[in-house]
């Protein structure tokens, strides 16, 4: 019952087959089984239930909220919610509870969904694996799957089989593997340079990256202020446009949300491609790109082109500097949004208290780990008034011109690009962690993260299984402000490539023997 | 949506692009780089035959006879279209430790390792990259939504009277005040100073 879709539940619920008490405790205890994966921080099981009780009783009497009411979601750690800890899943704010709740997390409880949990994340949403939070990394659910675990079989791994899990991508892994493994129907993470987009291709997932300026940013803990949106995690297109039409629209807490009215959507299944014209940007064909995804990105523009699409290769010549253009702008916004971080009004303080700067330094010493302090200290660097000019302005040119591509492109006629997500599928934790978090964030975001320097839409649809039995997705970027159109295509392209569905049974045994490795292989 | 402010060499894809490889742009027949070694020429349509000649035995889906036919548009391509360029190291007295300490000071966090260090060192060698990229004439972007009107609420109170809950969350507090230590002192200089730059004198 937990694997059908955000809209097929929600019929469920109106119809009174299932309650939304019965679907909260059976959640729960899902959460409770698997939680070997490591996907959430804090499960808040006594708001769950009050929720899930009162959503009942607006079933009873026939007045709901809407179709999200009773449903069960996560919510990545770095989005305020009053009351429930939020801790970024780093040292400085664990501990905090948050005053008010996120206007996104406040939307959702409003149309009477059922807040599950927070889930895991890189440390203040740095990185591309999940890996480098305090509360230790997330695992892949489909390290545990039947199809990759046949497929190691057939590739003789005589290795442990515990010890070789997959990383989740990152850095909004947790609420990834939270909706792949059917804990919650629906999950919100957070996109800076392909955070929700990322993990949701290594996981099977759909990953939703809204237009900057679309959804609120309001109680969401900002890593690059320019880029950032809140990303919808879901198991299918149509919930991610149920969600979208839910959390989008102007807020007047934040100032950087578009005022233009929005109007929520429903996707239609049948679109005429013969009107359709995709965009096949040929410099996302980068070094390192796997021949799997490559032969699956071609059959994709193949599959478009047959259904009477006109498909055009286009070009992003500025695409090999984006990632480097984002390092700079990252960390350059980094060192000034953790600036907020001395102690003194909310989060990890520390005892040493000679001088205001002693206390600054000790406490932002103590709570951030290296990757947050190194992001810090580069950005400092290029900050420098001998280097703002070299480094900081000239990435914001670059960003320019790297969004005029974008403009270029579609002003020629191009409706939606087509372009892989990932380099390739998921990798082993023991693989992820040779190279250190700015190499592999380097790495992974590639594809991503242009979507961000230009603010517009993009989603990741899982396209096929590996020869290792692992999801890869493909992504398809909208012009702004179009989701309708873009989730109008992903959706046709759901339909045609119907991607497998994961599967986990043995997942609850396993779950008991994994408790015992669970140690050893954690905190190697 | 953003205006184009660059000048137009700028905006034609494929231009200046002094990173060197061998990008062939197809913009409406017109053919803009060198030819590829053994290819056929392609002006007028989206032809893609010289691209064929000169890839490996790839293209399992019998693409190749395909190749140099008009119809077939849009295809993949075949091979990575650009390459990393390898990092030049930094010029020796770009990072000193007045530079580090200096760092330190402003960011208020420490290097704590030479792992931290070279990890800075790392991120100025990929950030230079940039500075092949030709941004004459180009305006800074500051923001995707540049061409629009910041919201502004009206100046009016609509929510306050939460001073518990705020002062709730702090470590220290005394009636209604957060509790600093004194202020005006600077930090230690760098040979006061409990850093690891101190030892890598």
């Amino acid at each position: 019952m937990l694997r059908v879709s955000l809209s097929e539940i929600s019929a469920a619920l109106k119809e009174g087959r299932v309650s939304p008490t019965e679907l909260c405790q059976r959640c729960l205890s899902f959460i409770k089984a698997t939680k070997f994966l490591n996907a959430y921080i804090t499960i808040a099981e006594d708001t769950a239930l009050k929720q899930a009780e009162e959503s009942e009783e607006r079933y009873r009497r026939g007045q709901i909220l809407g179709d999200l009411d009773g449903i069960p979601v996560a919510v990545k750690d770095n989005f305020n919610t009053a009351g429930i800890e939020t801790t970024c899943a780093s040292n400085m704010l664990k501990g905090y509870i948050p005053p008010y709740s996120a206007t996104v997390v406040q939307k959702l409880l409003d149309q009477g969904a059922v807040l599950l949990g927070k889930t895991n994340l890189d440390e203040f949403a740095m990185g591309s694996g999940s890996t480098d939070g305090i509360f230790g990394p997330v695992r892949n659910p489909w390290s545990y799957s039947r199809q990759y675990r046949e497929k190691c079989v057939q590739n003789s791994h005589t290795e442990n089989e515990d010890s070789n899990w997959l990383v989740t991508g990152g850095s909004s892994g947790g609420s990834a593997a939270a909706v792949s493994s059917f804990t919650c129907f629906a999950a919100l993470g957070s996109d800076t340079g392909g955070s929700t987009r990322n993990p949701a291709a290594h996981c099977g997932v759909v990953g939703l990256k809204p237009t900057y300026g679309l959804i609120s940013r309001h109680g969401l803990i900002p890593l690059v202020n320019s880029m950032d949106v809140p990303g919808i995690l879901t198991r299918c297109v149509d919930d991610a446009a149920i969600v979208l039409g839910v959390l989008a629209g102007h807020d007047p807490k934040d100032s950087t949300t578009v005022q233009d009215p929005f109007k929520p959507f429903e996707l239609t299944s049948f679109i005429d491609a013969s009107k359709l014209c995709i965009g096949i940007p040929k410099e996302y064909h980068a070094p390192g790109l796997s021949s799997e995804t490559l032969a699956l990105w071609s059959k994709a523009a193949d599959l478009f082109e047959n259904a009477g699409a006109k498909v055009i290769e286009v070009s992003l010549p500025h695409t090999r500097y984006s990632i480097i253009c984002y390092h700079v702008l990252c960390t350059a916004e980094v060192a000034s949004n953790m600036a907020r971080f001395d102690g003194l009004e909310y989060g990890h303080r520390s005892s040493m208290d000679k001088s205001t700067e002693v206390m600054y330094a000790a406490t932002r010493r103590e709570g951030f780990n290296d990757v947050v302090r190194g992001r810090i200290l580069s950005g400092n660097y290029f900050l420098l008034k001998q280097n703002y000019e070299t480094y900081f302005i000239k990435a914001q040119k670059v960003r320019r011109l790297i969004a005029n591509d974008f403009v270029n492109v579609f002003r020629s006629g191009i409706d939606v690009l087509l372009t892989p997500t990932t380099l390739s599928d998921t990798i082993p934790y023991v693989e992820f962690i040779k190279e250190d978090n700015r190499t592999r964030s380097a790495q992974d975001d590639i594809f991503t993260q242009a979507a961000n320097m230009a603010g517009l839409p993009a989603i990741t649809v899982p396209t096929a299984l590996s020869e290792k039995g692992l999801p890869i997705g493909l992504q398809f970027i909208g012009r702004a402000f179009q989701e309708q159109q873009l989730l109008t295509v992903a959706k046709w392209f759901e339909n045609q490539v119907k991607f497998p569905m994961i599967q986990l049974q043995g997942m609850m045994d396993h779950g008991h023997t994994v408790c015992h490795h669970q140690k050893s292989a954690f905190f190697s | 949506m953003t205006h184009i402010r660059s000048a137009a060499r700028d905006c034609v894809p494929g231009c200046g692009n002094p990173g060197g490889g061998r990008m062939w742009i197809l913009r409406f027949g017109r053919y803009i780089r060198g030819a590829p070694s053994g290819g056929a020429s392609y002006w007028g349509g989206l032809s893609l035959g010289s691209r064929f000649t000169q890839a490996a035995a790839g293209g399992s889906d019998g693409r190749q006879e395909a190749a140099g036919d008009p119809r077939r548009r849009g295809r993949v391509y075949q091979n990575p279209t650009w390459q990393h360029v390898e990092q030049r190291p930094l010029p020796e007295k770009k990072v000193t430790v007045e530079v580090l300490d200096h760092l330190e000071r402003l960011a208020l966090v420490d290097f704590r390792n030479w792992e931290g260090v070279q990890r800075l060192e790392k991120a100025i060698q990929f950030a230079d990259q940039l500075h092949a990229v030709n941004t004459e004439g180009v305006e800074p972007m500051d923001s995707v939504l540049e061409d629009r009107c910041l919201y502004l609420r009206e100046d009016n109170i609509t929510e306050g009277n939460c001073t518990e809950e705020l002062l709730g969350n702090a470590r220290e507090t005394v009636e209604e005040y957060f509790i600093a230590p004194p202020g005006n002192i600077p930090l230690p200089k760098l040979e006061e100073r409990d850093t690891f730059l101190q030892v890598s004198e």
